[in-house]
């Protein structure tokens, strides 16, 4: 059997060796805790202070302290949005979201409202960037956080950050950024690009699995959603994931280093396999053509299904995503890909690519050939 | 390793119906045809029938669906083939469902969808018969 070709790192990034052996580096029966003052404390101290280190530098944070870690990008929306809004609801009780925004952004906002708060979803346009007019509208001097991601998972978007903090500035709130997707992939500048909190995921970065880290520039407020002690400035209390942090920080150091050519040869096969894809009959982008993450190529197929896709390219040996309402556990279509305006049906029969280290440009002709194949085959089964 | 199909839950007889269905296609002229949406999840299926002395002689049928869908489509036809309208009425999903080697519990509706493609398109051949 030839080999696998994994096309789903939006999912889950295999670890790299290199973070692995950077975590082996702990001593056998490590038992650090930061918050005791004996030497296997300072160990432990310095691991995770060396990791917040390194991420700041990433995105671009003067103030190392600005970062806090967590369990993952869910936490750090979920403490970003709800801990920010909550924190600073003397100023208003409105929040803004992207309509596309990840669930772990949307539903905690929804549940905001249940204590007051109300929520708009701000619109995008069919590429799936922000209508900045909408969110000009949107955002009022009552809004007090109003979340856009960096770029989406699903259609590879980028929005135009930069433009979004001047709105949301101008009306005196927070603006916070999920770029769980965008970082370590393309430059983040939390300074430059005005940036009030962002949401980093460990995992994505290379890092292990139940890692992130929230970035909060100094001077803003953030309530606990966790209540407990007092480590990540009582942010994030319970005893640190030492190991998972130092992972993660390595993984950041690792991501800005390569960056620029890991994110070219990355652009290269991206450019390559949307060409290769969308010579297939009634094939086609989605996303933006151009404004678009560089491991990112994700496409939807006239009068066919996704799961269906999925698996018939699962047995050709290809770990492709689909955002179709038949894979998801409710039986509903991606809101993302309704929000950009497809039809239910059109959002059916979608398949999303992201790529990694573990690809290369020599795979574009198999992952091609599959396509055709599989297309070829629902095509010949559909009624419509 | 465990593959894609494992995980979702289907057996290996689901696979073997998704990989290479039986009874793809329409029949031109059919004596009986029905089509079904499916109201959870949005898909279709259309059923077309030839019955000759009350027994379903030809079926066909072409799925917009998942890989559930179109297992459960060309597993319904093969039941149907050869029997009369009143046993073929009988069918059930459950029977469906047994024949494939258990579907996914997420995954029962679908097989609801080509059990109701099925007698729809029965049910069609009546009325039309009734018309005369
Ligand atoms: S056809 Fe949509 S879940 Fe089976």
């Amino acid at each position: 059997m030839e080999d696998r070709i994994y096309l789903d790192h939006a999912a889950a990034m295999p670890v790299r060796p290199e973070v692995l052996s950077f975590g082996r580096q702990f001593p056998d029966g490590f038992a650090g805790n930061p918050s005791t003052l004996y030497r296997e404390g300072l160990l432990a101290q310095e691991a995770v202070s060396g990791a917040r280190e390194k991420v700041a530098a990433l995105i671009g944070a003067s103030a190392a302290e600005s970062i806090v870690f967590c369990s993952g990008a869910t936490e750090a929306n979920n403490i970003a949005v709800r801990g920010a809004a909550l924190r600073n609801k003397k100023s208003g009780k409105h929040v803004v979201a992207s309509a596309i925004e990840h669930i772990s952004v949307l539903n905690p906002a929804k549940d905001l409202q249940k204590t007051g708060f109300s929520l708009t979803l701000a619109p995008v346009d069919r590429y799936g960037t922000i209508d900045l007019d909408a969110l000009g509208t949107a955002v009022t001097p009552e809004t007090v956080v109003t979340s856009v991601h960096y770029a989406n998972n699903e259609i590879g978007t980028i929005e135009p950050i930069r433009e979004a903090a001047e709105i949301v500035h101008d009306r005196g709130g927070l603006l916070h950024v999920d770029a769980a997707d965008a970082a370590g992939r393309m430059p983040i500048d939390v300074e430059r690009d005005g940036i009030d909190l962002l949401t980093l995921s460990g995992n994505q970065l290379g890092g292990l699995q139940g890692t992130g880290a929230l970035y909060i520039r100094p001077g803003v407020r953030v309530q606990p959603v966790l209540v407990g002690g007092g480590q990540e400035r009582g942010l994030r209390p319970g005893t640190e994931n030492v190991v998972g942090i130092a992972c993660m920080g390595e993984a950041a150091r690792l991501a800005k280093e390569e960056m620029p050519g890991e994110s070219r040869r990355l652009a290269a096969i991206r450019d390559r396999l949307i060409s290769g894809v969308t010579s297939v009959e009634e094939a086609y982008l989605t996303g933006h053509p151009t404004e678009r993450l560089p491991h990112h190529a994700s496409f939807r197929f006239s009068r066919i299904e996704g799961e269906s896709i999925q698996l018939a390219m699962d047995m050709l040996g290809i770990a492709v995503a689909t955002g179709s309402a038949c894979t998801s556990r409710t039986l509903e279509a991606s809101h993302v890909l309704l929000a950009i305006g497809l039809a239910h049906e059109e959002a059916h029969g979608s398949m999303v690519a992201t790529l990694g280290r573990g690809n290369s440009v020599d795979q574009v002709p198999r992952i091609v050939g599959a396509v055709e194949e599989t297309v070829k085959r629902l095509r010949a089964i559909t009624p419509l | 390793m465990k593959n894609l199909a494992d995980q979702i839950g289907y057996s290996q007889k689901v696979m073997e119906h998704f990989m290479n269905p039986h009874n793809v296609g329409v029949i031109e002229n059919p004596d009986g045809y029905g089509k079904v949406g499916n109201p959870v999840c949005g898909d279709l299926m259309e059923i077309f029938i030839k019955v000759r002395d009350d027994v379903i002689e030809d079926i066909r049928f072409r799925t917009f669906g998942c890989g559930s869908a179109i297992a459960t489509s060309s597993m319904v036809t093969d039941l149907a083939r050869g029997k009369t309208l009143d046993e073929a009425m009988k069918i059930t999903r459950d029977d469906v469902a047994t024949e494939l080697e258990g579907l996914p519990p997420r995954k029962m509706h679908c097989s609801n969808l080509a059990a109701d493609a099925l007698h729809a398109a029965i049910e069609d051949y009546r009325e039309k018969q009734k018309k005369g």
